[in-house]
């Protein structure tokens, strides 16, 4: 057999057909490959108890991380303002893949320059590309400002980021004025979350260097954190208008991220202004929507801009809750009947469906803030998460889930596992199985592996297509969650029960 | 104006939209093909200027991402930060037969995730314990490489002592490779480093099993099965009668990598990345290499006669009926798709081989190519091109964003082909696209069978109703 021109083969069936598996038979031949029982005994091994305490016996390597890298976060903070160019200084290899990974998960173009640093800039440092770099970026694309973070080439050789911005002025590579944040983004150091916080904190210190006025200007500010679903920028501005609430969204990626096709490429795409940023400093509060990414920028809001700031995750219905009542608080605005009957639709769609999570057992990794907006969701469910793994994870993380988990009786079952990998959860899975698994694309190994159904939230989701576009925050995001959550483990049911005469007895039309 | 004149205008004013020392960097780096040149006329393989978007990506992208990430039954360690190792990791689809995680390797992701006293205090012996941990915990590796990433050239760290402590206790292959990213201009340079790691740590060992060998011995060279494409080639030679006994490096092993000095011919589809061990192996065990093409009917037989011809009778028989074999579905294709696409323009840019190697596909299928360039390329494959595109197409060498976006506006193809990075960039122009990186997740497009998924995805790209949709009707 071979194509067949009315319905052509891809790889999805072509090396199905028995001339490829022949193919494939033969090649062993030359490849010195294990044999079959011994493959099948190793692999039946690495699902014992044993296996899992020589993997968690693991000091020094790391397998299938669930992280990236501080540069990866600091970009996705610079896009989310007006006419701003993410200049990665190091070696052009970064800033390629960031904007791959980036692309591949949105599905749209991110653009991103480099300092093209190469074995002589190793050598000398970095200072004739950053001159060179910026008078280049500026000229070209003609940015409104240039966000600067570094790879840990940069960091390695000790490029002072500061001065070389300096000098870059001073040769005449952008006007004085114009606005050059810059991060310290070492990758050796925390992860892309840290990254984003080091970049929000330098474009928000830049920016309302001199800003501050005598009186406030009566705004609240919002940080989104790390978000990649672009239906959670959406979710907010819906809230915090229908809440009154005269608000400034700092880092808003939306459009950037989710622009309309109307046969025009524009590189930039809307963002928090640079006036509106500047104004920040003259908000009555500033409120994040994600604690682990934006601790040194609230620390530094605190500290210079001395405003009072708050962490919010509205996840689920009380903590969604929460956050109105402090709106409300704020502006000294009610809650509105519109939100009042989104909660209530919301609850309504939770006690339809609570029958069939309750007491379903659940594993979940990603990153902090993540894992915590979606354990509120699940123990209101009556989910009993069991194994709880964040590989970015800090001291005050693990205490904080910890703390909530025990709080509850549906947390009693969970571990909190701080900075292990997805090959620590795969021994997890394998020795205490659970009925479910949350998790971003990645996961989708451990479910072939284990055969556990995989739900996927998180970042990145490569292979399903718009997932990003839904939000997961506030009542209409709580309906969202409970959708993937329920119909997943619906399709998993019809899957196990669907073979005629065998399992298909409870091949059910309705539930 | 002639087309030649036009499009050098079309540059100079692209240039001229440049800070002086750009332009005249840059300059350098496009031109117009004229026929019967023997060249392309544009300078290649320098740093790309700072602050520009190039599409380029590094040493340890070409080293780990291309060469030795694919080889199936080894461990590749992306020994520095968490980063490097994260990004490239399950991107290129580089498909295997195996058991991951027990006797395959290919889609996980192992780093020694440097921390800051990493840095401070060195990773040798971390990378040590690493290399300990895994043959606890993957006892069937048959082999490890050491990729490193920039901060590990930068502090001094010797993985090659490392690599060969770690071999002596295991007795397997342990291949340090020195592919930090800063290193060179772009990914080129680390498929030259990753192929010497090949030369001295592969070839290098005694304890290749012993194979019967044939007449008909030939390895694939520089296929890197991106959705099977090195299958849907493989099947050819199968068929025509020769054996393939090494497969590099898509669904390769590190057997049959030490088996291939022993072969009678290396056949190499990706010239760029793999040039460097064939001639070596050339010189060193007289093996002679043959660059094939097996896009598009076209240069399929072409070089399946010309392959042929390095052989027997026998087999050049085998070849013609092979050819015949598939003389029907080619035909089938054609007759379907061709008046669907005929007369369409593409330009392309993409890394390796394909911006030339994938013309003659296009024009099979009778499209024609206007503009073409490569993100890597040394001189040599400008050259080669020459024998590829007509007159007037336009060349472009590691082509800035900027450039690539003014060129396609100004030349209107039907269709770009390029890389993810460049691909909603275009999209958003309103313009068919393809991924000639990742057959945008489908394949494969090598081979008579790979052929047909071409034709048939070129047409779903162009002909799809959805570029209809794009003007609305309040705003044409």
């Amino acid at each position: 057999m071979s194509q067949n021109i009315d319905k052509i083969q891809d790889h999805v069936e072509l090396f199905h057909q028995p001339e490829y598996q022949e193919l494939f038979e033969n090649k062993k031949a030359m490849q010195g490959m294990a044999s079959d029982e011994k493959v099948a005994e190793i692999a039946e091994w690495t699902k014992t108890w044993d296996y899992r305490e020589k993997n968690f016996a693991r000091e020094a390597l790391t397998i299938n991380p669930a992280k990236a890298c501080q540069p990866l976060g600091a970009i996705l903070a610079a896009v989310g303002f007006e006419g701003t160019l993410p200049f990665v200084h190091g070696s052009q290899g970064c800033v390629a893949y960031f904007r791959t990974h980036f692309t591949r998960h949105f599905k749209e173009p991110f653009s991103g320059v480099s300092s093209s640093m190469t074995e002589d800039a190793a050598v000398f440092g970095g200072l004739k590309n950053m001159i060179e770099g910026l008078e280049n970026s500026y000229n070209l694309y003609k940015p409104k400002m240039i966000a600067v973070c570094t790879t840990c080439m940069a960091e390695v050789i000790g490029d002072d980021l500061g001065s070389f911005i300096g000098n870059a002025k001073a040769a005449g590579s952008v006007p004085e004025d114009f606005p050059v944040p810059f991060a310290h983004t070492p990758s050796f150091v925390g992860s892309h979350i840290t990254g984003y916080d080091n970049m929000m904190k330098a474009v928000l210190g830049n920016l309302t260097e001199g800003k501050k006025a005598a009186t406030t200007n009566g705004k609240v500010n919002f940080i989104p954190g790390f978000e990649t679903y672009i239906g959670n920028l959406r979710e907010l501005k819906h809230l915090v208008s229908a809440m009154g609430v005269n608000a400034t969204i700092l880092g808003d990626n939306e459009l950037y991220l989710d622009s309309p096709n109307d046969g025009e490429f524009k590189m930039y795409q809307g963002g928090t202004t640079l006036e509106e940023g500047a104004d920040a400093i003259n908000a009555v509060k500033t409120i994040s929507l994600q604690t682990y990414p934006t601790e040194k920028t609230r620390e530094y809001i605190e500290k210079e801009w001395k405003q009072p700031t708050s962490t919010h995750r509205p996840w689920g219905i009380q903590a969604t809750d929460a956050f109105l009542t402090e709106l409300s608080e704020i502006t000294g605005n009610p809650v509105p009947p519109e939100l009042i009957l989104e909660r209530g639709r919301a609850v309504d769609a939770m006690t339809d469906s609570h029958a069939w999570l309750h007491g379903k057992t659940a594993a979940i990794y990603g990153d902090p803030d993540l894992v915590m907006g979606m354990l509120q969701f699940m123990l209101e469910m009556g989910v009993e998460p069991v194994h709880v793994l964040v590989h970015n994870s800090t001291k005050e993380f693990i205490a904080e889930a910890e703390a909530f988990l025990a709080a509850s009786p549906y947390g009693q079952k969970a571990t909190v596992w701080g900075g292990k990998d997805l090959w620590h959860l795969r021994s997890l899975l394998f020795t205490e199985p659970v009925d479910f698994l949350v998790g971003n694309s990645y996961g989708k190994y451990l479910w072939r592996d284990t055969g556990i159904p995989l739900i996927r939230i998180g970042y990145p989701i490569f292979d399903r297509h718009h997932m990003h576009r839904y939000s997961t925050i506030g009542y209409n995001g709580a309906i969202n969650l409970l959708n993937w959550l329920v119909n997943s483990l619906f399709e998993e049911i019809d899957r196990n029960t669907n073979i005629p005469s065998e399992t298909d007895i409870s091949f059910d039309l309705v539930r | 104006m002639s087309k030649v004149e036009d499009r050098k205008q079309l540059i100079q004013d692209v240039l001229d939209t440049y800070p002086e020392k750009l332009a005249k960097k840059r300059k350098k780096h496009l031109n117009v093909y004229e026929e019967g040149k023997d060249d392309c006329g544009v300078k290649s393989n320098v740093k790309s200027p700072a602050g520009v978007m190039t599409a380029r990506g590094c040493a340890y992208a070409g080293s780990k991402g291309v060469v030795w990430g694919p080889i199936k039954d080894m461990i590749h360690i992306s020994h520095g930060p968490v980063g490097c190792g994260y990004y490239s990791w399950s991107g290129r689809r580089n498909y295997y037969i195996g058991t991951t995680g027990i006797d395959t390797f290919g889609t996980m992701n192992f780093t020694s995730d440097f921390q800051e006293k990493d840095i401070v205090f060195g990773g040798d012996k971390k990378l040590l314990k690493i290399t300990e941990e895994i043959e606890t915990l993957f006892p069937l590796n048959n082999g490890l490489s050491i990729q490193s990433e920039c901060p590990v050239g930068l502090i001094g760290d010797d993985i090659e002592g490392v690599a060969k402590k770690a071999a002596k206790i295991t007795g397997k292959p342990v291949v340090p490779v020195r592919c930090e990213g800063f290193r060179g201009v772009s990914q080129s340079l680390g498929h030259h480093i990753a192929n010497d790691a090949v030369r001295d740590y592969v070839f290098s060992r005694d304890d290749a099993p012993e194979i019967e060998t044939t007449p008909y011995d030939v390895a694939i060279i520089g296929d890197y099965n991106i959705g099977g494409d090195a299958w849907s080639s493989r099947i050819l030679l199968e068929e025509i009668g020769l054996r393939v006994v090494a497969q590099w490096s898509g669904d390769g092993t590190i057997n049959e990598m030490m088996q291939t000095p022993k072969v009678k011919l290396n056949l190499i589809h990706c010239y760029r990345s793999m040039n460097y061990i064939s001639r070596h192996m050339e010189e060193k065990y007289g093996i002679p290499w043959f660059e094939y093409n097996f896009f598009g009917p076209t240069k399929i037989a072409e070089s399946l006669r010309a392959i042929a011809a390095l052989f027997d009778e026998t087999i050049q028989e085998k070849a013609e009926q092979v050819i015949a074999k598939y003389e029907k579905q080619t035909a089938d294709v054609l007759a379907k798709y061709r008046p669907r696409l005929e007369g369409k323009t593409v330009m392309m840019m993409v890394g390796g081989l394909r911006p030339r190697h994938v013309v003659p596909a296009f024009t099979d299928l009778g499209m024609e190519m206007v503009g073409t360039g490569y993100e890597f390329a040394h001189g040599d494959d400008y050259k080669r091109t020459t024998e590829y595109v007509g007159d007037a197409t336009l060349i472009y060498d590691d082509v800035t964003a900027y450039e690539f976006e003014k060129f396609v506006q100004e030349l209107k193809p039907d269709l770009v082909a390029s890389g993810v990075k460049e691909k909603y960039v275009f999209q958003k122009m309103g313009l068919p696209f393809r991924q000639m990186h990742s057959w945008d997740y489908s394949g494969p497009y090598h081979g008579y069978d790979g052929f047909a998924i071409f034709a048939r995805d070129m047409d779903l790209a162009l002909n799809n109703p959805t570029w209809g949709l794009i003007k609305s009707p309040w705003n044409k």
